[in-house]
């Protein structure tokens, strides 16, 4: 079976919720949508306090290159409009709307009925990608429309997919492969559109037999897709190590997939292009799996984007007694979260809950120098040495040592016997040399 | 409710600690441990308590009054240390100079540098050598097998297989006529520990035992002992096939003297090893090639301690030197 050559760990996986089908979350009263969910620019808005606006309706507009287009995801009043706190821990804008009823934006086709002919040209495809406001799903929330936008020279003969779900505990696109296999694979094929290239790669470790099974047979009805089982082992989810996986290309230090002639999308995604460009129907809900071994009733929920966490742990039977983490995303790079407030935003995967006990740290030892966190490390890097030079704040050695290339996995921090927090020390020497080279480009 | 904890990720941790390792290596060591009480008694099992309960209070007492850090001792890293330099004497030595050596290999070899992981060289070979250059004849002089072991006191002393060969070959004799020597073990007392030599070097067996059970708890990679001993029989081999009257054959290299020891237990010892899988191969045939030129040419029968020593100094120079390959690097120009 495939998989990507260099380093990775295999944590245990805990697909707690992997059974749990996806389930409807009753509307909340209030929802609280930020104007930045993506990579890049925030959108600018379009509403103000007081206006009435209904689901599917366009809040704020991506006006940037890379930014994209927020929509309602509930009909209601703007109460407010106000920074935040949302699940990057950092103060955002939001728009505050008070849930009336139902009411969705003209045109939106909700019906469950599937619509597999497409006759747009892959211009209008990509307009409609960028006018429904669709993000990378899979947590980065890069705007998609921007991915099918070939720079000039290059060329792209394969989209993979992404269904990978490598982290521990997170089963939404698991059951999204499950329940909503054909949708998925409409919305490939229009990507495939979308990009020109005739053929797409959809990748899934392992440990989801049942879906590479059903998607597999899926296929037989589209032309130049192929589902391929992969060997389970983290992190096979990021760019660049699914496409060694897969294709056995590998994308130079700094650049993007499109430069070995490949693009990835997230198999979520894929169902939120379909949706977007068969049904006119703008990202305003998404699925979110809320697990962890303390939770009562692991799920997987049909979420409106802009709904408080606190709703989805109270329809997963309620905060656990002890609770000392809420994540939200995996274990291995998801984000603590300060309060319980935040809202589901496009990028959220999953809400994870730990015990207190699960959410302490090693303790700190010297480093033994015993060289696992290089062998763990996918991008061939050095953690103890980056992390070294970080600790020193000698920025000018840790650019050196490629700190930059870092796609902050944390498996060498998960691995380390010291329990030393390798990650910690190169996140600040990846802001610290970011720093330094966009003043030196913008010399 | 209660406040919750915010860190960075991940979230999550393997359960991997330095204590697991270090207890790994002790257990590791135990088959040879084993064979050694077998062979040398009561002598050896006095040393290797000596060593291990000096070397925990040295360590002890220097982080606790002269450092003034948390103590570390439960971590098993000065048991090895301990169990590894009794392991490198003859059972015979006397007990005040196991203390010392104790104290060299724990003060000087390992917390001078700031303790575990921050020493460049094996704490146990540098208190090994201090013994050897300290008092050179009671470190070369060395109980015979068994017999030993049934004498308690009188002990009766023969040279160790290199050393008979060592003279032999200096006074003219052949290979041959050494190999078939009244004092020469065979091969096979060799390889099951029956010969004179340090307490836990004689069992070529019981030492590959523990490194079988080292790679499989994946605590050391096959990278450094099998670069270590294929550089032996490679350089022995050449000398074999040029005149086999004045060079012995490789596998009595092999088998004879501290190579199996050092190329599983001290050679791999991570804090003083190279950390890319290229950088230890490296490693590994410097350690095998200095041992045979000092074993060959040199004033010592032995040379592992040294090989392994002079590898030790040359590791930040091959850490800096031989890096990892990065991800995406060969197709960037």
């Amino acid at each position: 079976m495939k998989t990507f050559k260099k380093g990775g760990v295999h944590p245990a996986e805990n697909k707690i919720a992997e059974k749990a089908a996806i389930e409807v979350l009753s509307l909340p009263k209030r929802v609280f949508i930020p104007i930045g969910q993506h990579l890049g620019a925030p959108a600018v808005l379009q509403v103000k306090k007081g206006d009435k606006v209904k689901a599917g309706q366009l809040i704020a507009k991506g006006e940037a290159f890379i930014s994209a287009n927020i929509h309602s995801s509930v009909s209601g009043t703007v109460a407010k409009i106000e920074e935040i706190n949302d699940t990057s821990g950092y103060r955002r804008m939001a728009v505050i709307i008070d849930v009336e009823g139902d009411e969705w934006e003209e045109g939106i086709d909700r019906s469950a009925s599937i619509k597999k002919e497409c006759t747009l040209s892959t211009e209008d495809i990509i307009a409609k990608v960028k006018e429904k406001g669709v993000v990378g799903l899979g947590g980065a929330t890069f705007p998609s429309h921007v991915k099918l936008m070939v720079p000039q020279g290059k060329k792209a003969d394969v989209l993979i997919i992404n269904g990978i779900e490598c982290e521990p505990y997170l089963t939404s696109d698991h059951r999204l492969m499950l329940e909503r296999g054909e949708e998925i694979l409409v919305g490939v094929s229009i990507l495939m559109k979308g990009l020109r290239v005739t053929k797409a790669m959809i990748g899934i470790e392992a440990n989801k037999p049942d879906a590479i099974e059903h998607l597999q047979k899926l296929t037989a009805g589209f032309s130049g897709i192929e589902v391929f089982g992969l060997k389970v082992k983290y992190p096979q989810g990021a760019e660049k190590q699914l496409i060694k996986a897969l294709i056995n290309r590998e994308v130079p230090s700094g650049k993007l997939p499109i430069e070995v002639g490949a693009v990835v999308h997230n198999a979520g995604t894929a169902l939120a292009v379909y949706e977007a460009v068969q049904k006119n129907k703008p990202l305003v809900e998404r699925v979110v799996t809320v697990t962890g071994r303390s939770v009562i009733k692991p799920s997987n929920f049909l979420v409106r984007i802009g709904t408080p966490v606190s709703e989805l742990i109270e329809a997963a039977g309620g905060l656990p007694e002890g609770t000392g983490k809420v994540i939200s995303g995996g274990p291995m790079m998801g984000k603590a979260l300060i309060s319980l407030d935040v809202p589901v935003v496009k990028g959220t995967s999953g809400i994870l809950l730990m015990t207190k006990a699960e959410s302490k740290r090693a303790v700190v030892q010297n480093c033994i120098r015993c060289a696992t966190c290089s062998d763990a490390c996918p991008m061939g890097l050095e953690p103890y040495l980056i992390g070294a030079t970080a600790a020193m704040e000698n920025w000018e050695q840790a650019e050196k040592e490629r700190v930059m290339d870092c796609i902050e996995c944390g498996s060498c921090h998960y691995i380390c016997p010291s329990g030393r927090p390798l990650l910690d020390y190169i996140r600040v020497g990846k802001i610290k040399v970011g720093q330094t080279m966009r003043s030196r480009s913008q010399k | 409710m209660n406040l919750l904890t915010v860190s960075g990720s991940p979230h999550i941790h393997s359960g991997n600690s330095v204590k697991k390792i270090m207890w790994g290596v002790v257990i590791a060591l135990i088959p040879a441990m084993l064979v050694s009480f077998y062979f040398f008694g009561l002598g050896a099992i006095n040393i290797t308590l000596i060593a291990v309960v000096s070397c925990l209070l040295f360590e002890f007492l220097i982080q606790r009054f002269i450092m003034k850090t948390a103590v570390t001792i439960t971590d098993g890293s000065a048991v090895i240390t301990g169990i590894l330099l009794a392991f490198t004497v003859p059972s015979s030595l006397p007990f005040y100079m196991v203390i010392i050596g104790s104290l060299i290999a724990i003060g000087v070899g390992k917390m001078t540098f700031g303790g575990l992981g921050k020493n460049p060289f094996n704490p146990a070979l540098v208190g090994r050598v201090f013994l050897l250059i300290s008092f050179p004849v009671d470190m070369t002089t060395w109980p015979k097998p068994l017999e030993s072991a049934q004498q308690l006191s009188d002990v009766i002393s023969g040279p160790t297989p290199l050393g008979l060969m060592k003279e032999g070959l200096k006074s003219g004799e052949t290979v041959s006529t050494m190999l078939h020597d009244a004092n020469m073990p065979d091969y096979i007392d060799q390889l099951v520990g029956n010969v004179t030599g340090s307490i836990g070097e004689v069992s070529a067996i019981a030492i590959v035992v523990g490194g079988i059970y080292l790679l499989i708890r994946k605590i050391i990679t096959w990278h450094i002992p099998v670069s270590f001993l294929l550089s032996v029989v490679v350089f022995a081999g050449i000398f074999w096939l040029i005149d086999d009257s004045k060079y012995v054959d490789p596998l009595f290299h092999v088998i004879t003297g501290g190579i199996m020891l050092g190329a599983f237990f001290m050679a791999t010892d991570m804090v003083t090893s190279p950390m890319s899988k290229m950088g230890q191969i490296l490693f590994g045939i410097g350690c095998g090639l200095l041992t045979m030129i000092i074993r060959m040419f040199g004033a010592y029968p032995e040379g592992v301690s040294f090989a392994i020593l002079i590898m030790n100094a040359f590791v930040p120079l091959i850490n800096s030197g031989m890096k990892p390959k990065r991800f995406g690097e060969k197709v960037q120009s």
